[in-house]
Formats: C-alpha cells, structure tokens, sequence
C-alpha cells in the first residue's frame, strides 16, 4: 500500500464538459490499489501539487484516467499539457473505498467533482458481480459528463440537475430517497455529503476534499476530527465511515 | 572521530560531508525541519532514511493538540502558508508511540522539536526527551506563528528568549538549541540573549508570518486568517538571518528557510550554518532530502570543496 512516485506521459487532455477535462496518463500505476485513491501531481509554476482522484486506472496497459473541474489557477495550468507532455505524480495515496461492505444493491452518489472516483468503485463493484446504481448530481445540464461511460458498466444510471435542465430535477438525495438499496457510496461538495448522511438508511462511506500540503499525512495540514480519533484526510482518508463522521 | 569519506564520480578529489554539531557528530548537514517529515515514516515508506544526517520532529507541546480549524493551508508564490498549530499527540504519546515507531525506520542521533505555552511547560517537556537516548539536540522552538499566548511570543522578546533557554538549560544535560523567528526587528540580539542564556546553539529560521485571500470569497484562505509562510522564496531572508547570527555568536547555527538544493545547503553552510535543515521542500517532492544528499558530493566538486566543515562561514 506504499504510495510510489512516478513520471508519466500525457495521451490526452481533453475538455469533456463545461469547465471539466479529461485526461489520460500513463506510467506505473501499481501502487493504485483502492478505487477512492488519489494522485498528486506537480504542475510546472507551482510549489505544491495538487491532488485529484482516480476516476479510472488500467494495470493492464498502465493507464490512468483523471477527470477534473478548472477550478483555479492550479487546474487551469494543468488544462494546457498537451499529449505527449511528462507529469511528475505520486500515487497510491489515501485509504480509498471499502468494496467487500456493498452487498449486492449499493448505491453511487457523486456530485459534481465528486462523480469521477464513482466511475472507478462502479468497474470494480461491477467486476464484483454486484449490481450498482450511480445517481450522478450537476448543477446544469452542460455540466454533465460520464452518463454514458456509466451505463456501459453496466450499471443503473440516474442524473439530477439542480436546475432541472436535464434529468431528474433536485438533488442527489431526492433521487437517493426513492431508492432501496444495502449500502452507499458518496463523494461531493461538503453540503452534499451532510445531505446524503441525513438522508441515508444504510451505512456507507464518504470521501472528503480538503485542501492539502503533502498529499502522504506528513504536514498535517487536512486533519479532520472523527469519532475514531483525529484524522489525516491525505493518509487516514479521503474515505470516512459514516459512523465515524462528526459535523 | 571517523571521518566519512566518499569519493568523488572521478575518483579523485575524496570529499567529506560530515560536520559537527558540537559534540555530535552527522554524516552529513542534511536534516529535515520539524512539522515537514512526521516521525519519518511516512518517508521510509519511500527510501531508506538512514541517509540523512539527522531528523527534526514535529513540535511537541505538553497536551496533546488537534490545531487549528481547516484550511490551514495556501499554496504561494515560491512557497505555502501554513497554519496547523502544533497538532501533536502530546509528550507522552510522542514517547511512547511516535519515537518507537521512528527508531524503527531511523537509526541516527534526532532533534526534539519542542513547543510550551508557558516557561514551565518549555522545561517539563525538555525534561522527558533528555531521557530519550536516541534524542541528540533539543530544538527549542519559540518561533511558532500559529497558536495564541505562546510559541513566537518567546522568541520575538530577547529578555523570554532567554528566561526560556535557561529554564530549559536546567532540566537537561543535553545541547539545546533554540530556534528563532524571522518576525523580528532585531535577530542578532534574541540570538545573542539565548547564547548569554546558555544555548548550545541557534536554529533559524521558523516561517515568516503571512497571508492569502480568497478572491471569491474576499476572506482569508487559512481559516486562522494569517500562517507561517516557507518555501524557497524565503531563501535570501533565511541566508542573510543566518550570516547575521554567525557573525554575533560563537555557538553552531543550524541553516534553513526555503532550502531546496545542495547549492542552496552549500550557500547556507557559507553564510555560517554548521547544518542545515529542509521544510517546505519535503511537502512538494518527499524526495528531496535524499536527492540533495546525493547530489552534494558533484556540487562539492564543482566548486572544489573537499570538506564541507572547511566552508562553514566562509563568505564572511
């Protein structure tokens, strides 16, 4: 469970939605061994990297897919590698999702930023032999991305936009009610996440964003309190249990 | 004393890298900065820390410590404010669990990176890491800009700075050195105050206190509004501080502020620091300490230095 650094080479950096982009690296993925993990990378002009999570990973041909939202200067920068172009990553980091907890109906929900880790825990749920439902929550239809990629996992697949332009109108958690389900799955914005803990029937797992220093638990600079101690969101998380999570 | 000699890719000039701080003896300058490294082992998880000279842990106050609300972190120009404020488990767990696990993956003399929030509580936590064997110098820190009513408020009054070291003094037989902020007008008086006081030796610099704001938001971006900022743009500040204190005191200095190369620990050790540790550096490349250490003996011979012992304050 060693995190490893690692070169890698960009296939392709491509815009996929409003404000989202794709990219495909590839490199050593090996130490890659949770859906929910992430990878920090270091992007020429700035002092520390910045994490993104795994939205899909290929041991076979040492691929990795990130999907990510521009967000700030960070982001933008890492929009302009072209195919071709190396980026310096350390992977392998965070504890990631719990697969072996689903049983056999979980439930996906991912918000926003927060669908891409959903998209590797669904390939490995499927692989599994369990049958996942992903409801997939945008503020606006041009925001939506992965619908597709989604279905042909093979799993259910319901989207919500808060404005109602596309799907189900609402949010994930009013689509989420109407749901029956043995366990859930849940990355988002906080408010989100607070939303899909009131409103869940099961235990489950959430993962957290935080801004970061290291990405690896050495700076302290993502601690969070739980239940079960203090915690490094970089080393302990991203992934909490929903039983463990204080407010 | 054994003399560490590698010699050079060429074979023929043999260098030194070890210096002394003291009476201990490192195998070379490259130690990392307290707050950067943990306990080291999430570092061992990478390479085999043995290589470097000595380690500085994560400030320990008496009571254990969650810190400060998040963020706590910004990203900067050259470099990252910080505001964690002294999360540790407190002396006793750092004893009993942390120092353990540290020796497990880290064979060398360490630096007790030590924090109070009273005179008294500087001494009581001085007193259980004297009973430490593997614990070589305690790094008295009095420079922490993140937690109210203690940390920098010592070591930005010489007359604290030394009340602090000769509390401290008393309760240990072990080197003490104390480890001062950039937050001041004057860093040659707090230095000399803490070597009247007894210091073994000075520690500069601690992060310079700064800040970010949020453009969307219009707020802090550290929710304790202002941090430590560090990272290599502090260099030129931390290097003129350290030629500075090597000029007004006759005890050994210890480097650091935006380290981030083995010229960099070159430049450092001729501005007058008998080591020099490395911060920031480690959040954005884990590897850097082993790289600079790797890379000093090719450094030392471009610029013709058999030992780095020789150059310690030779730009003065």
């Amino acid at each position: 469970m060693a995190m490893k650094q690692g070169i890698f080479e960009v296939i392709k950096n491509e815009q996929i939605a409003e404000s989202v982009m794709k990219i495909v690296l590839v490199g050593d993925v090996s130490a890659i061994t949770a859906p929910g993990q992430f990878v920090n990378i270091k992007i020429d002009g700035f002092f520390l990297r910045r994490p993104l999570s795994v939205c899909d990973c290929s041991r076979r041909s040492g691929e990795l897919t990130l999907v990510y939202k521009i967000v700030g200067e960070g982001t933008r920068a890492l929009a302009g590698y072209r195919e071709g172009s190396k980026l310096d990553l350390l992977t392998g980091l965070g504890n990631g999702y719990d697969t072996a907890l689903s049983g056999e109906r979980p439930l996906l929900l991912g918000g926003g930023a927060g669908v891409p880790p959903m998209f590797f825990l669904c390939r490995s749920l499927v692989a599994a032999g369990k049958s996942p439902t992903a409801v997939l929550g945008f503020n606006t239809k041009k925001e939506i991305f992965y619908e597709e990629e989604f279905r042909k996992l093979g799993a259910q697949v319901i989207v919500t936009t808060a404005d109602g332009s596309y799907g189900t109108a609402g949010f994930v958690t009013d689509a989420m009610r109407t749901l029956s389900y043995t366990y859930f799955y849940a990355c988002g914005p906080q408010p989100m996440l607070h939303a899909v803990y009131e409103a869940s029937e099961t235990s489950g797992q959430f993962s957290f964003e935080e801004r970061m220093g290291c990405g690896f638990g050495a700076c302290m600079g993502c601690s969070c309190r739980t239940k079960y101690g203090e915690k490094r969101i970089c080393k302990d998380g991203p992934v909490l249990v929903k039983e463990e999570i204080i407010w | 004393m054994v003399e560490k000699s590698k010699a050079s890719k060429r074979g023929r000039i043999a260098c030194s890298m070890t210096v002394r701080l003291g009476s201990i003896t490192l195998d070379n300058p490259v130690i990392p900065a307290s707050g950067t490294f943990g306990y080291g082992y999430e570092f061992a998880e990478l390479y085999n820390i043995n290589c470097l000279g000595s380690l500085s842990f994560k400030g320990t106050t008496r009571e254990a410590r969650f810190g400060n609300e998040l963020p706590r972190i910004a990203e900067c120009t050259g470099g990252l404010i910080n505001s964690i404020g002294l999360q540790n488990p407190g002396v006793q767990r750092v004893v009993e669990e942390e120092l353990p696990r540290l020796r497990a993956c880290f064979q060398k003399p360490i630096i007790a990176n030590i924090c109070g929030f009273s005179v008294e509580e500087y001494a009581e936590n001085s007193a259980v890491f004297d009973q430490e064997e593997q614990v070589a110098i305690l790094e008295i820190n009095v420079s922490c800009p993140n937690v109210h009513h203690g940390g920098m408020t010592f070591g930005t009054d010489p007359k604290m700075a030394a009340e602090v070291t000769r509390a401290v003094k008393k309760v240990t037989t072990k080197p003490v050195y104390i480890k001062l902020s950039p937050n001041v007008t004057d860093i040659v008086e707090i230095a000399r105050a803490c070597e009247d006081a007894g210091a073994d030796g000075i520690s500069l610099i601690n992060t310079m206190l700064g800040m970010r704001i949020d453009l969307k938001s219009r707020k802090p971006v550290v929710a304790n509004k202002m941090g430590g900022f560090s990272g290599s743009a502090v260099f030129p500040v931390a290097l003129r501080m350290v030629y500075q204190v090597y000029e007004a005191v006759s005890i050994p200095v210890i480097g650091m502020g935006g380290v981030a190369s083995a010229r960099d620990v070159l430049e450092m050790m001729l501005a007058g620091a008998s080591a020099v540790q490395v911060g920031a550096a480690n959040l954005a490349d884990p590897f850097i300490c082993q790289k600079i250490i790797s890379s000093l003996p090719e450094e030392m011979e471009r610029y013709r230095i058999n030992s780095l012992e020789e150059i310690i304050g030779g730009a003065h």
